[in-house]
């Protein structure tokens, strides 16, 4: 940001002085995440740096950590858990809150307001209260404690995501289109599946990386409705991190930031794909 | 089809199949609101058997109460006839011991003694002991040796404990949820001094969001202007900074938290290290609310950080130089001119920092310690440690009811089709 | 082109879910305290039962309390078999209809022949559960971190102007009031009458007061270790087990202090409704024969419950230390020593759980 050359010295202060504060901030926002990961290669079973790790001494650091990880099947068993959990959830939750957003996004939908209202409710509920009503409900009917229950569990708390950002994508959808195509006589189902899935296909999979990163990195529900069987990670981590605090959490913690980082850089590119198929950022 | 230009005027439009027009158009648009409804049918359906309905039940459990209902039916009976005042007559003494004693085979005892001296204390040891000696007795009069047994079996409070609790629903958790109960004369009032808690956590729990709203405002004000008036190129770089963490697990910003402010952590060994504090005065930043305002506002910020950038990207950088331009000061412009122009924004992302923290579980139970728990806490502690399900319920309605409220709040403002998502 | 992959992914799940998990679903689940006892539960109870038996055996970890059996059985979904329970939930879980009553008959005699019921040191073979360990909670410092006066009675805990620092208790009114009171002058043999009166109580909850700020709480057993390695306490009180796990595998320097130790014992239950009852008993007169219980004692300092079992006290398993000074029950540690009394948990634990509860949130 180049400053104006009619700038005093006292406007040149607060200026700089605003651009540090914003690098403050952003260090506040970031510090945290990235100071796990040298941390994880510690070779004491010690959460700070120490004097052999600030000297770059190689036999500081270690991976004896992640090895941990490797052979511990507890964490092995939590992850296949995890893995399975957030993937069957993902699928459900992207398939409903598709075809919901489509039927969201016609104009001629009765209570309009109050559909919205009750699908976004699982983003809104605060966590807790979810998890408490679906312990008590699941347990009457027997889904407590089982996979299917913690999976749809899960779908419920992603169908929101899923709806919210297909809705999104079909804000700008151009319906002339689907006009065009029933025109020419293709039916409902082919007209979706030949113009409007590959166009709202950005939309469709950002939520469902979202409504994946929601039940993936999800421990409150998974406390009350989840049996030792199933198990998942962060339900793993909030057992380490309660009792047995060892760097190895630190190592499953920087697992997780490097899986974070490969999705958000998934759905900026997606987002940029289809701002630019819609024109409406240059190539 | 040939419209004659004197019946256009006279008489209903009909479409080509010779219905009228309007009588078509209606039917064709039931058909596309039926279709748009049937979309929406499936997961409206999936979220109101998975979600809505276990909140329902939830809401119904606070207010459930069947343990002391289906074990002292014949107590109850005859309690019902009572006034309330002084003790019962013998009947209720032999129909109550009579009825503890089949508890017990039956296994309930312990059930109905909990339930009981959650309202009154003390009735647990009273009913154990109780039961343990009645046992021993064959036959009546069972009032004199109940009382015999313990004293308390003449006190009129233990009796319309056990009336008042006999009722199959009932109100009494929300009463507990606000430090009130009954009192033995019949009229609510407040729970003695060192046992009123709940007012105190409400009112943490609010003074906690409204602190780490304000820091989150107070942070992200300046950062989003930055975001929002670079130009694209850095701004989308700088963007990732803010992502990063909206996309990281709780967990694990919670986590380095602990590693960063505990005694030995990484921010105390570089403030000793600097020089600003001995050895010995290493701060205690975490396992108190400290620790909870830190990395609340930390995981908070981006909430606060995007919807602010949203709008004020759409502030034309005109109307500040149009201020300049009629000879108001830069500081002037800013506050008087652009400001206001955010209030949507400011307004968005507030309330929506402040509904999510009133909820929050994790962060609180993982660095708040003591003094920064919030009252998701004891919501869970109900839950899983003194299996206080009733109470746990009518405390989670009352959140509830506060989070709906705000809201309803959020969509008058800002409108539910409006939250974008990053 | 997407069909396919949606009905492969279909097909993948399903066979998922029909192989079942990774955990054998007819193995026994056994819940513990975790950390170095499970660890000793697990040497001498679990491999040498699978090595006999062939069943696999699940070890879960916990912090105590009745709620989540209560919940299980609630629910009628029983995933635990046999608890490791302390006293008052052993009672509690007996009178509320949790735990299986066991027969002291279908116990294991001694190698000499003496039937179980004598064998056993009396307090330890109750309705629904059976003990297996003596164990006691104590205090204890790093002594690399005290380098001066060193504390050595339990007032010393509660002066924090003679040593200024954090303190670690235990998040439970239990223990901790019976050490207030004690440390305000009241005599061993009368804490539980006076802890009896709202009088008592209050008292207890004032001297509780004096030391609160001062206090970082404690939920697992394997944390006053870590507190004490990471510096966050000065002193803090602890199973005693875990702090000479502490000292024998891990080096530290840390100095138990036994005064007025508040020793009971740890019993095994079998959950009422489990499938796996027979197995469940079986692995209980398994785990409660002399041999286990003086094996036990060889992974961590906690004492066998068996008078038969006493006598082959050796080293540890791994460092070769000699148990017995290490004991709760050595004469030298065991001079003033308290027992907890179980019925007066019994009875009065909800009520003081709330008041303990309401006083630390203010």
């Amino acid at each position: 940001m180049a400053l104006p050359p009619y700038v005093g010295p006292a406007g040149r202060a607060w200026h700089y002085s605003f651009l540090i504060f914003c690098g403050l901030v952003f260090l506040f926002l970031i510090a945290p995440i990235l100071v796990i990961i040298p941390l994880s290669f510690n070779a004491e079973p010690y959460f700070t740096f120490t004097e052999g790790m600030l000297a770059f001494e190689s036999d500081a650091y270690s991976t004896r950590w992640y090895a941990d990880i490797v052979n511990n099947p507890q964490w092995v068993f939590s992850a296949g858990n995890s893995v399975i959990v957030a993937v069957f959830a993902t699928l459900i939750a992207t398939v409903l809150g598709t075809v919901a957003a489509l039927g969201l996004s016609q104009a001629h939908l009765p209570y309009k307001p109050a559909v919205m209202g009750l699908l976004i409710s699982p983003m809104i509920v605060p966590l807790i209260i979810s998890a408490a009503g679906m312990f008590f409900f699941y347990s009457k009917i027997g889904l407590a404690q089982t996979m299917p229950g913690l999976i749809l569990a899960h779908a419920v708390l992603g169908t929101p995501f899923v709806v919210i950002t297909v809705t999104a994508t079909l804000v700008g959808f151009d319906h002339s289109l689907t006009r065009a195509s029933e025109n020419l006589g293709a039916g409902p189902t082919r007209t979706f599946f030949k113009i409007q899935m590959p166009l709202i296909l950005p939309g469709v999979v950002s939520g469902g990386l979202f409504a994946f990163i929601t039940s993936f990195d999800e421990v409150v529900v998974v406390f009350f409705l989840a049996g030792f069987e199933q198990r998942t990670i962060p339900r793993q981590m909030w057992a380490g991190i309660r009792e047995q605090i060892s760097p190895t959490i630190l190592a499953v913690a920087t697992i997780l930031v490097c899986i974070s980082i490969a999705l958000l850089t998934t759905v900026e590119l997606l987002r940029r794909r289809s701002e630019r198929l819609r024109g409406m950022s240059p190539g | 089809m040939t419209v004659d230009a004197g019946t256009a005027l006279s008489g209903p439009i009909l479409a080509a199949d010779g219905t009228p027009l309007k009588v078509s158009l209606r039917k064709a648009q039931r058909v596309r609101k039926l279709r748009a409804f049937a979309l929406v049918l499936p997961l409206l359906a999936f979220v109101l058997i998975t979600f809505i309905l276990p909140i329902v039940d939830m809401l119904l459990r606070s207010v459930d109460n069947p343990v002391v209902a289906r074990n002292l039916p014949i107590t109850l009976n005859v309690l019902k006839d009572w006034d309330g005042t002084g003790t019962p007559d013998e009947t209720a003494y032999a129909a109550i011991a009579k009825e503890l004693v089949e508890a017990r085979e039956n296994k309930e005892m312990g059930k109905v003694a909990t339930r009981l001296n959650f309202e009154t204390s003390g009735m647990r040891s009273l009913i154990g002991k109780s039961v343990r000696k009645i046992r021993r007795l064959k036959e009546g009069p069972y009032k004199e040796a109940l009382i015999k047994i313990d004293k308390r079996w003449a006190n009129t409070e233990i009796w319309s404990t056990i009336k008042r609790i006999g009722a199959p629903y009932t109100h009494v958790q929300y009463l507990a949820a606000l430090d009130m109960k009954t009192q033995p004369d019949g009229s609510v009032g407040m729970q003695p001094e060192d046992r009123q808690i709940y007012g105190q956590i409400f009112m943490r729990t609010l003074w906690i969001s409204l602190l780490v709203t304000g820091f989150c405002l107070l942070l992200a004000y300046p950062v989003s202007y930055l975001l929002a008036t670079l130009p694209l190129r850095y701004s989308n770089l700088l963007m990732v900074m803010v992502l990063l963490p909206f996309w990281t697990s709780l967990l694990v910003r919670t986590t380095s938290w602990i590693v960063l402010l505990q005694r030995n952590g990484v921010v105390n060994d570089l403030l000793v290290w600097v020089g600003i504090v001995g050895e010995d005065g290493r701060i205690q930043m975490i396992y108190n609310q400290t620790g909870t305002l830190v990395a609340m506002t930390q995981i908070l910020l981006p909430f606060m950080i995007l919807p602010l950038y949203s709008v004020m990207k759409t502030i034309s950088p005109s109307y500040m130089r149009a201020a300049r331009s009629l000879g108001a000061k830069p500081a002037t412009a800013f506050v008087r001119v652009y400001m206001p122009q955010t209030a949507a924004g400011v307004g968005a992302g507030c309330l929506l920092v402040f509904i999510l923290s009133i909820g929050y579980y994790i962060t609180p139970a993982l660095v708040g310690g003591q003094s920064g728990t919030m009252i998701s806490n004891f919501i869970a502690y109900h839950m899983k440690s003194s299996l206080n399900w009733s109470l746990a319920a009518a405390l989670g309605t009352i959140l509830l009811a506060a989070v709906l409220v705000l809201y309803w709040l959020y969509n008058k403002i800002v409108g539910i089709d409006n939250m974008k998502l990053g | 082109m997407r069909l396919p992959i949606l009905t492969g992914a279909a097909v993948l799940g399903l066979a998922a879910f029909a192989s079942g998990p990774a955990i054998a679903a007819d193995a026994l689940t056994v819940v513990s305290w975790g950390g170095a006892f499970t660890k000793s539960q697990l040497e001498a109870y679990h491999k040498p039962y699978t090595a006999k038996h062939g069943t696999k055996i699940q070890s879960e970890d916990y912090n105590g309390g009745l709620a989540e059996v209560r919940a299980q059985v609630e629910t009628g979904k029983i995933t635990w078999d046999v608890v490791d329970v302390e006293v008052s939930e052993g009672v509690r879980g007996c009178d509320e209809g949790l735990f299986e009553p066991i027969d002291t008959s279908s116990l294991l005699p001694a190698p000499d022949g003496t039937p179980a019921v004598d064998d056993f040191i009396p307090g330890s073979v109750i309705e629904c559960a059976v003990a297996t360990i003596v164990w006691s909670t104590v205090f204890a410092y790093d002594a690399d971190v005290m380098t001066g006066a060193k504390p050595t009675t339990l007032k010393d805990f509660f002066d924090v102007k003679k040593f200024p620092g954090k303190r670690g208790l235990r998040k439970t009114p239990v223990v901790n009031m019976e050490w207030a009171l004690i440390a305000d002058g009241v005599a061993r043999d009368d804490v539980y009458d006076v802890l009896s009166t709202k009088a008592g109580q209050d008292r207890a909850f004032k001297k509780l007061d004096s030391i609160k700020d001062h206090v970082l709480w404690w939920e697992a057993g394997a944390q006053p270790p870590q507190m004490l390695a990471d510096g966050e306490v000065l002193m803090t009180s602890a199973y005693n087990g875990r702090i000479f796990n502490a000292q024998a595998t891990e080096n530290k320097n840390f100095n138990i202090v036994w005064d007025n130790q508040l020793f009971a014992f740890d019993y095994y239950a079998i959950v009422k409704g489990t499938k796996r009852k027979d197995e469940a008993l079986r692995y209980l007169q398994f785990a409660t024969a002399t041999e286990q219980l003086a094996a036990q004692a060889s992974w961590i300092s906690y004492g066998p419950t068996r008078k038969s079992s006493a006598g082959m006290v050796g080293k540890h398993a791994i460092s070769g230390v000699d148990m017995k000074p290490h004991m709760p029950t050595d004469p030298k540690n065991f001079k003033t020593a308290l027992l907890n009394n179980s019925d007066f948990w019994a009875d009065n634990q909800d009520e003081l759980n709330e008041r303990f509860n309401a006083w630390l949130a203010k």
